[in-house]
């Protein structure tokens, strides 16, 4: 994961984390399925994962994010609507 | 993309109900100044917005109205709890209590529904920007009425309190938005057209 693109990571942090949500919609009725919670547990581990390594090297995707520079880079990366690729 | 966390921005402890005050708060959800006015207002100017900080801006401040809005609701649900028949005859609440019980539904406190016809969205940044802060001084004054409608419930002052702060630095925000807006703008142009929209001021 450390040695992944840009895109590719991207990728990575938006699947893992439409996972998170779609899996989270079906505990919500289903909160003792153990297949969907082990399931929830491995993605956000890869999302967490992969989070760290994101914004440490690209800027935040959210305010909580593991960013430590020394200037606020919020502004910095295009935002989803003025795309530079289908991120 | 948005997720939810499961607290409000603020805490509220009201213990008691109060189906008139209820009546007056629920204008801060669905009136014409109110909170979901807000968010729908500043997450839709992000889109036509020209410059990083300022969709920075509206994106944050549109993000904490969406809190604000759960504040507001968390109010009108706490004040209204338990409610007897003879409180909702007796203190005016028996207009909305008809048609939604003690169900939350964005209304101003007159009955009128929520309407996207009180905000504007006008793809002209600058235009945009002076809506942002009438509309938050709009807020506050509306923070300040309800405020002198519940001077002896302590709990719903200290929450209400915080809501109208916010407004204030919102506004303090947006005044510092306008002004970068401002400076990065051709100084001679930039009251004379959209920056977003003409190439260039077609009188010059």
């Amino acid at each position: 994961m450390e040695n992944m693109c840009k895109e590719d990571l991207k990728a990575l942090i938006q699947s893992t984390n439409f996972a998170l949500i779609d899996l989270s919609l079906y505990l919500d009725t289903h909160p003792k399925c153990s297949y969907a919670l082990e399931t929830f547990y491995d993605n956000r581990k890869t999302l967490m994962k992969a989070l760290h390594i994101y914004e440490k090297r690209f800027g935040c995707l959210t305010i909580y994010g593991h960013q430590e520079k020394d200037i606020w880079d919020w502004k910095d990366e295009p935002w989803p609507w003025q795309k530079e690729c289908d991120c | 993309m948005w997720t939810y966390i499961k607290m409000l921005e603020y805490p509220i402890k009201v213990k008691s109900t109060n189906a008139k005050l209820a009546t007056a708060i629920i204008s801060q959800l669905g009136g014409p100044d109110g909170e979901k006015g807000a968010s729908t207002r500043y997450l839709s100017q992000r889109y036509n917005m020209n410059n990083g900080k300022i969709i920075g801006a509206l994106t944050d401040i549109g993000t904490e109205e969406l809190g604000h809005e759960e504040m507001v609701a968390t109010l009108v649900t706490l004040l209204t709890k338990n409610l007897s028949i003879k409180e909702i005859e007796e203190s005016g609440f028996y207009q909305y209590y008809v048609d939604h019980t003690v169900g939350i539904w964005p209304q101003a406190s007159s009955g009128m529904p929520f309407s996207t016809a009180t905000l504007q969205s006008t793809g002209d940044p600058l235009a945009d920007l002076h809506e942002d802060l009438a509309a938050e001084q709009k807020a506050r004054l509306t923070y300040d009425n309800i405020l002198r409608l519940c001077k002896d419930e302590p709990d719903v002052y200290d929450a209400i309190k915080f809501l109208r702060e916010r407004e204030i630095v919102h506004y303090q925000r947006f005044g510092e938005c306008l002004r970068i807006m401002q400076d990065e703008l051709d100084s001679k142009n930039f009251y004379a057209f959209n920056p977003t929209f003409d190439k260039k001021a077609p009188c010059l």
